[in-house]
């Protein structure tokens, strides 16, 4: 009965998603306020009707409702509570209902708090989430139904995944598509602004919060994401250049090119077709991913029974949200004009310059992802685009973008003073000079590109901490000043500050912790002692532990420094019988300058065990970084001037941020 | 075979196609302390080369992080050519001649790959010809007079930016 | 009012949807299977190796050991197995009528137990004239092997001209295998085309 009424309120919501993506668009088109006027209630009414029909789904996996179809397929009574709700999204249906549930709810948010906007660009823009809405509330109706029966029911589901019955990976997905959806927002009003041929600073104040929500959910979705690889897939590794990881990168790529690109439309009111162009590939990048992950294209080895209607219909989705919209661009962007003027050397040009770099990542990124895809279309051959392509090219274009970020962040607008600049940074200078000279130092094999990139990370901090203390006068008047300062300088000031320091943190924990591993491979019996890095393990021996719905052999391994126990470590490996596979879990010992990560292998049947151990430095930096990261996104989206609700006060701008 | 990563392994695929069986019986982690060589110079170049190669019965995953079987000996192999003396190319160019460039994660610069690995670089050359030819257009654009905005859309964007918020 | 510049992005679109387009037909119900590699090995000479027969066969099964010199003289199949291979044990019904239409087939047995894969063929039958044993894989790495089973058509100088991933199924045999190995019989003529043949496989 539950599963009917939520399979009656996905019908309901589709309805309404069509008076949503059509009524709205034919009344701002004839200036209609009664037509305008549907947008509200009908993305209220689909955001109800969605939530409904994703509530149902989640009962049905609580109480194991397996005459459910999906439920029966992944999920399992023993399963722990936690993963019996994250199994909703663990699946290829229940994740496309999650994604239509955000979807709902970001047109609710315009329609609740979009009170403010011109009404025919909230019509516009309602219109275009409906249309959007449609798309995917057809691909889940016919294609991907959550709500099948299956008659006669089992006693028994098949179980979940063991890898996703996991914290980190429990909550990935709804952030990232918090982030994936998200971008649909600026895609929206991208769209709407093509249509009425405007773009306004009023039009990028509203965009920024938006894509600002999206990046910051993108951010904390990655990294989620490279946290699970980290701890869960027993090597130490935390980015592959996997394909699928690809496709949540590209998104996150694109709406940081964006985000970057709109700060010029809103202060200095051009750059605003390049702008419309990145919203649209935002979103685009972002379906792209969904396309190549759910259509089976990208899982060469892994082949699953793949609908082939799926891939046909996402595509088809594709070419008419991005195809059309792109079609619109080219009509219509010639159309903008572009204000005001700036010299190459000002914030605007170090804006671009960051976009120019970003897109071209992109293009890297984007090309070896769909190089071998497109080559084997086209009967070119089998390649292979891994890891070690991706180092040679994505990092190079990263050099100059880091070096460039302190400065362009200091830079004036219009027209900036480069050496004036450089030498206001010269703290920041001798900081990642210093640290460079100290790399050396410690390291003994003066691996210089190291060091040098350890210096880049200084530079960062060093470059935002120079930008914060200008700004609020830190030892060049009273620290009451200074403090009164701080507490005036807009949020954003703040969020763009902790957040390219975060990448500063991440670029040294990635450089730390990519040359400066240490590895320890062998076989150990009960007893024996390991040493790195000023470590000694030892192994206590391995038993048998029984889980909720696993067996798990756990080994006993002691951490000591200097002799005096640190503590405990317990890696396992767990047997899933429901599911019939198993997965390793590391033992890591996290302090704030390095991890000690062991994990336990095979036996080899005379009483020793295979282990790996392994020393990371810094790796912890590069989850912290992405977190600061993700919070400066929220302290930029605390700003006043880009409160979701209140985005026409931008007007008022404080002193000091004008000065700086 | 545990690398499957995130929205992957989200799709609960079976581990491999049916008509295929990519795994020998027994599973393992991947590197085996078997497996490392006495000289640790040697060892380092076969780690440098093992992190090259891809494991192809695995989806972009280096033979260095895999535990397929066949990742396993050609990780011995690699060791025992370096061990008979071969340089790096010779023992990349052992197994590439046996399974093409497939195994190269790093795709050889050849006509087939020619757009993967010019095509950023000519991307970029486009954008910097882009942006210098906008900046170059704006400049004489603007150094033509302006039209000014309308009456009608000066008020309008007065009435924007005055407009306090409902809420 | 149309710029060229505003043109790209939607003419790169066209073209990426194409090639999406194309490749899900191709991949699409009966189409090729994406997850098949292609051979590196198809028009070279087979691999140089000698290897060693089943230890211990029992006297109703005489198959000896298998090496390269063994490959010329006949157009041949050379099939990897190992009894623990599910799909090798699914395909075994088809090697063994294909033996009993005459054609030759050579197995290598990789990484085996004797024992069982004396079992698996006193059980399914032996359509190997010869099988050679390879413990270490590295014979199955010099075919370029990376799956199990894995079936190559030699010609009668002993080069390879085709390749087959997987198992091979009852309806490929009339389409696929025996035209192949019709084809194998004719000299070499046209390098590009036994090539592409190579290349394609299902």
């Amino acid at each position: 009965m539950i599963a009917e009424i939520g399979h009656y309120a996905v019908v309901l919501a589709f309805m309404l998603s069509i008076a949503q993506g059509i009524l709205p668009l034919i009344g701002a088109h004839r200036n209609d306020t009664a037509l305008m006027g549907v947008a509200a209630p009908a993305a209220c009414g689909q955001f109800m009707f969605v939530l409904i029909a994703f509530c149902a789904l989640t009962y049905a996996y609580v109480v194991s409702d397996f005459s459910v179809a999906l439920v029966a397929q992944t999920s399992h009574t023993l399963k722990p509570m936690l993963y019996k709700v994250s199994g909703v999204w663990g699946n290829h249906e229940g994740s496309m209902l999650l994604w239509i549930l955000i979807l709902a709810l970001f047109g609710l948010m315009v329609a609740r708090f979009g009170r403010n906007l011109p009404a025919g660009l909230r019509a516009r823009v309602l219109g275009i989430q409906g249309l959007i809405g449609i798309g995917f509330l057809a691909f889940l109706l016919f294609t991907s139904n959550p709500f099948l029966r299956l008659d006669p029911a089992p006693f028994e589901g098949q179980g979940l995944n063991p890898l996703l019955q996991d914290p980190g990976l429990a909550f990935h997905p709804p952030f990232l598509y918090l982030g994936y959806v998200g971008f649909s927002m600026a895609f929206s009003f991208a769209v709407a602004a093509l249509i009425e041929g405007r773009v306004d600073p009023a039009w990028a104040r509203w965009v920024r919060p938006w894509t600002l929500v999206a990046w910051t959910a993108l951010t904390i979705g990655i990294a989620l994401g490279s946290w699970w690889a980290y701890y869960e897939l027993g090597w130490g590794g935390w980015w592959f250049w996997d394909p699928v990881e690809n496709a949540s990168f590209l998104p996150w790529l694109v709406g940081t090119a964006l985000l970057h690109s709109a700060l010029v439309v809103e202060r200095r009111d051009t750059l605003k077709s390049w702008t419309i162009l990145l919203a649209i590939i935002a979103f685009g990048m972002s379906l792209l991913g969904t396309f190549l992950v759910r259509s089976g294209l990208l899982t060469s080895v892994h082949t699953f029974a793949t609908d082939p209607e799926r891939g046909v219909f996402i595509l088809g989705l594709l070419i008419v949200v991005i195809g059309g919209s792109l079609v619109l661009y080219a009509i219509r962007a010639p159309m903008l004009k572009g204000g005001g003027l700036f010299a190459p050397v000002s914030r605007e040009g170090a804006l671009v310059l960051n976009n120019l770099l970003l897109a071209t990542a992109t293009a890297v990124v984007f090309l070896g992802t769909l190089y071998p895809l497109a080559l084997d279309a086209i009967g070119g051959g089998k390649v292979s685009v891994g890891a070690p392509f991706f180092n040679a090219t994505f990092v190079p274009l990263m050099v100059p973008l880091l070096i460039a970020c302190p400065v362009g962040a200091m830079m004036a607008w219009k027209r900036g003073d480069l050496p004036g600049v450089v030498g206001r940074l010269k703290v920041a200078v001798g900081l990642a000079l210093l640290v460079v000279l100290a790399t050396v130092m410690i390291d003994g094999n003066t691996d210089i590109v190291a060091a040098l990139a350890m210096g880049v990370a200084a530079w960062l901090v060093g470059g935002a901490a120079v930008d914060l203390a200008e700004r609020t006068g830190l030892f060049r008047i009273s620290l009451s000043d200074t403090l009164r300062r701080a507490a005036n300088l807009p949020r954003s000031a703040w969020g763009t500050a902790i957040a390219h320091s975060a990448l500063g943190i991440m670029v040294a924990g990635i450089t730390a912790s990519s040359s400066w591993q240490t590895e320890r491979i062998q076989i150990v019996r009960p007893g024996d002692t390991v040493e790195l890095a000023g470590y000694e393990v030892t192994f206590k021996g391995a038993g048998n532990v029984p889980g909720p719905n696993y067996t798990a052999l756990r080994g006993t391994f002691e951490l000591t420094a200097n002799g005096r126990r640190v503590t405990m470590l317990y890696p396992e490996k767990r047997d899933y019988p429901a599911e019939k596979s198993s997965t390793t879990e590391a033992a890591i010992h996290t302090t704030p300058i390095a991890d000690v990560y062991v994990v336990l292998g095979d036996s080899d049947g005379k009483g020793g065990w295979a282990t790996r151990i392994y020393h990371n430095p810094l790796v912890p930096w590069i989850w912290a970084g992405a977190i600061f990261m993700a919070i400066g996104g929220m302290v930029s989206l605390s700003d006043r001037r880009l409160r979701v609700g209140a985005p026409k006060r931008a007007a008022r701008k404080t002193p000091v941020a004008e000065a700086a | 075979m545990r690398i499957f990563l995130f929205i992957a392994a989200l799709l609960a695929a079976p581990l491999c196609a049916p008509a295929l069986s990519p795994l020998a019986p027994s599973e393992a982690l991947a590197l085996q302390p078997d497996e490392i060589l006495k000289d640790p110079a040697l060892e380092a170049r076969a780690r440098e080369i093992s992190k090259e190669l891809r494991c192809l019965v695995c989806q972009n995953q280096s033979i260095d992080d895999s535990d397929a079987t066949l990742a396993r000996d050609l990780r011995i192999l690699v060791r025992d050519r370096l061990t008979a003396g071969d340089t790096d190319t010779e023992a990349v160019d052992f197994i590439v001649e046996r399974y093409g460039d497939f195994v190269l994660l790093r795709p050889p610069f050849k006509n087939s790959t020619l757009i993967l690995w010019i095509g950023p670089g000519v991307i970029f050359a486009i954008g910097i010809f882009g942006v210098t030819l906008w900046h170059r257009r704006r400049r004489v654009a603007v150094a033509a007079p302006v039209a000014p905005l309308s009456a009608d859309e000066r008020a309008r964007v007065d009435a924007m930016l005055a407009e306090k918020p409902d809420q | 009012m149309l710029r060229p510049l505003t043109l790209i992005p939607v003419a790169v679109f066209a073209v990426l949807a194409v090639v999406f387009a194309v490749y899900l037909w191709q991949v699409g119900p009966g189409g090729k299977d994406i997850s098949k590699i292609p051979s590196a090995m198809i028009n070279k000479p087979a691999p140089q190796f000698d290897l060693k027969p089943i230890a211990n066969l029992p006297a109703r099964l005489k198959i000896p050991g298998l090496k390269t010199a063994d490959l010329k003289g006949g157009v041949s199949l050379v099939n990897v197995w190992a009894s623990w291979c599910p799909p090798c044990r699914i395909e075994h019904p088809v090697l063994m009528n294909l033996a009993q239409q005459g054609v030759t087939i050579y197995g290598i047995n990789y990484k085996d137990k004797p024992e069982d894969a004396t079992r698996f063929l006193d059980q399914l039958g032996n359509p190997f004239k010869k099988v050679g044993v390879d413990n270490t894989g590295r014979t199955a790495i010099d075919w370029g092997v990376y799956g199990y089973p894995e079936t190559f058509v030699v010609d009668a100088s002993g080069h390879i001209r085709y390749r087959h991933v997987g198992q091979i199924y009852p309806h490929q045999l009339e389409s696929l295998i025996l035209p192949l190995l019709k084809q194998a019989a004719q000299p070499v003529t046209d390098s590009s085309k036994a090539g592409s043949a190579g290349a394609g496989g299902s």
